[in-house]
């Protein structure tokens, strides 16, 4: 089947693969990434917060997630959002959810489970004396967390973050589902239009390579500049 | 353990706000359990402005816990500790407004790696007392030439010597212009030939002044600049006397063991 490879096929498809596909694929990811960040960190203070019904909720809601496979919760959401969203503003018929929103809403909170192990470990890696010389110099909870442990912290916590990110860049091409044309849903598109499975599949674990190999150069170019000389 | 505190009840005595002249710290009958284990049995003592106490003892005699317990980095459960009139424990207190009038120095620097000097310096004073960039750093290149640091405003602690982060753990918490200053044994974690330089900045400040409440086992310095020794053991203030008192007449048997071992050598 190698004889009759047709590189042209993958060369006419450039376009759509990369505006279209490649363009989803890297959105998502930059933004269910931004979210889940945020949200795990969240998280994570919730869960540090010694408060214990925080702290429970917070643990049985990563626990949950980090249980549940990322293909269920996809369709758990996009089925099940229109009809939460009707019920939270009072109406009759569900709510219109587009299946990029209810893309994002569930990567965003399913990564925020695993973002949100990392950020706590990242905590817990700042020694304790220095939450106690924030405190002694008369800074506040947040002040503590934002100025000295959470700076600190990310530093810490970079290289995980990032490699975090690029299995969900990974993981996003589990849209397909949701009939979203993502960078691997376009190469599947064109290869049972143009019968060329071998030239599209190869290509797209190529390019997935490829970026996945230049972010992990990325990280660890960023661990020796942000490390921190103790 | 089956002790009872020291000195006087502080069931009788109304809590004072400190007039000037007043204790600027006054601990009255403090105990701490951790758990079950009693770590501060009735604890009792006062630090008048101006005054230097030197706190020494044996480890795990409970000192740096008292010193902690004075900025409420550490919660006790019984007793009561007043500094400048304000009340440690005390629902209505605002502890960071009150920590932000303590200074205190770790043992093991705690400067903030992340930061450059002079940003370790003005930090606190621009995020806690909402003083502007230039106001901050103008009054932290006034501190760093104080311990002798000017040089190395732009440097990250981790390209300090441990001597030299001391000294600016020292500015940082003079930065915040506190009422008091609380030594956590800012020397023990020191390499020998490093002692003398931040001890230097110590004798400096009480020299000038300033009211120092000093965990430390540098008897040296204790007889140097300290006002009065407060001897702890097993949790409890053996001693509360003048320095000369102290050294020369310790009335305990466990405060005379204590210095035949530490003046040994």
């Amino acid at each position: 089947m190698f004889g009759h490879f047709d590189l042209s096929v993958i060369v006419d498809a450039l376009p759509y693969l990369f505006a279209e596909g490649m363009v989803f694929t890297l959105t998502l990811t930059a933004l269910a990434a931004s979210g889940g960040i945020v949200l795990g960190t969240g998280l994570a203070l919730l869960r540090l917060s010694g408060v214990p019904g925080l702290t429970h909720a917070a643990k049985f809601y990563v626990e949950l997630m980090r249980a549940l496979p990322l293909v269920l919760v996809i369709f758990w959401f996009y089925f099940l959002v229109p009809y939460l969203g009707a019920w939270a503003i009072g109406s009759a018929t569900p709510i219109q959810v587009g299946a990029f929103a209810s893309a994002l809403v569930t990567f965003t909170l399913f990564e925020a489970a695993y973002f949100s192990e990392i950020v706590r470990a990242g905590i817990q890696s700042i020694p304790k004396g220095q939450s106690a010389a924030a405190r002694a110099l008369g800074m506040s909870y947040a002040q503590t967390m934002r100025l000295v442990v959470l700076p600190q912290a990310f530093r810490n916590m970079l290289p995980l973050l990032l490699t975090q990110t690029i299995v969900l860049f990974q993981d996003t091409s589990l849209v397909y589902v949701l009939s979203l044309t993502d960078f691997l849903g376009a190469a599947s598109k064109v290869a049972q239009r143009d019968g060329r499975l071998v030239e599209m599949y190869l290509f797209a674990a190529l390019v997935y390579f490829a970026v996945c190999f230049a972010a992990s150069l990325l990280v660890r170019r960023l661990q020796a500049r942000t490390a921190i000389v103790r | 353990m089956t002790s009872a505190p020291m000195t006087s009840d502080p069931g009788t005595s109304a809590p004072q706000p400190a007039a000037a002249g007043g204790p600027m710290i006054a601990i009255e009958a403090v105990s701490k359990w951790y758990g079950e284990v009693r770590v501060l049995s009735g604890c009792s003592t006062a630090v008048t402005r101006g005054e230097v106490v030197v706190v020494c003892g044996p480890s795990g005699s409970g000192k740096s816990t008292l010193l902690k317990c004075v900025n409420a980095l550490e919660p006790f459960q019984e007793g009561q500790i007043t500094v400048d009139g304000t009340r440690v424990r005390d629902r209505a207190t605002n502890l960071p407004r009150l920590r932000a009038r303590v200074g205190m120095v770790f043992q093991h620097f705690e400067l903030f790696p992340h930061l450059s000097v002079i940003d370790n310096l003005t930090l606190a004073p621009r995020k806690v007392l909402g003083r502007s960039r230039e106001a901050a750093v103008r009054r932290g290149l006034d501190l760093l030439a104080r311990v002798g640091l000017s040089a190395h405003a732009q440097k990250h602690p981790g390209q300090l010597s441990g001597g030299q982060q001391q000294r600016v753990a020292i500015a940082r918490a003079l930065a915040m212009d506190p009422v008091v200053m609380l030594f956590d044994e800012p020397t023990s974690a020191l390499d020998p030939e490093m002692v003398g330089e931040v001890l230097d900045v110590m004798v400096e400040l009480a020299r000038d002044g300033m009211t120092m409440m000093v965990v430390t086992h540098e008897m040296g310095f204790a007889r140097k600049v300290a006002d009065r020794v407060v001897f702890m053991d097993r949790g409890e203030i053996v001693e509360d006397v003048p320095k000369d008192t102290f050294f020369d007449r310790p009335r305990s048997e466990r405060a005379q063991q204590f210095l035949s071992k530490i003046l040994a050598h």
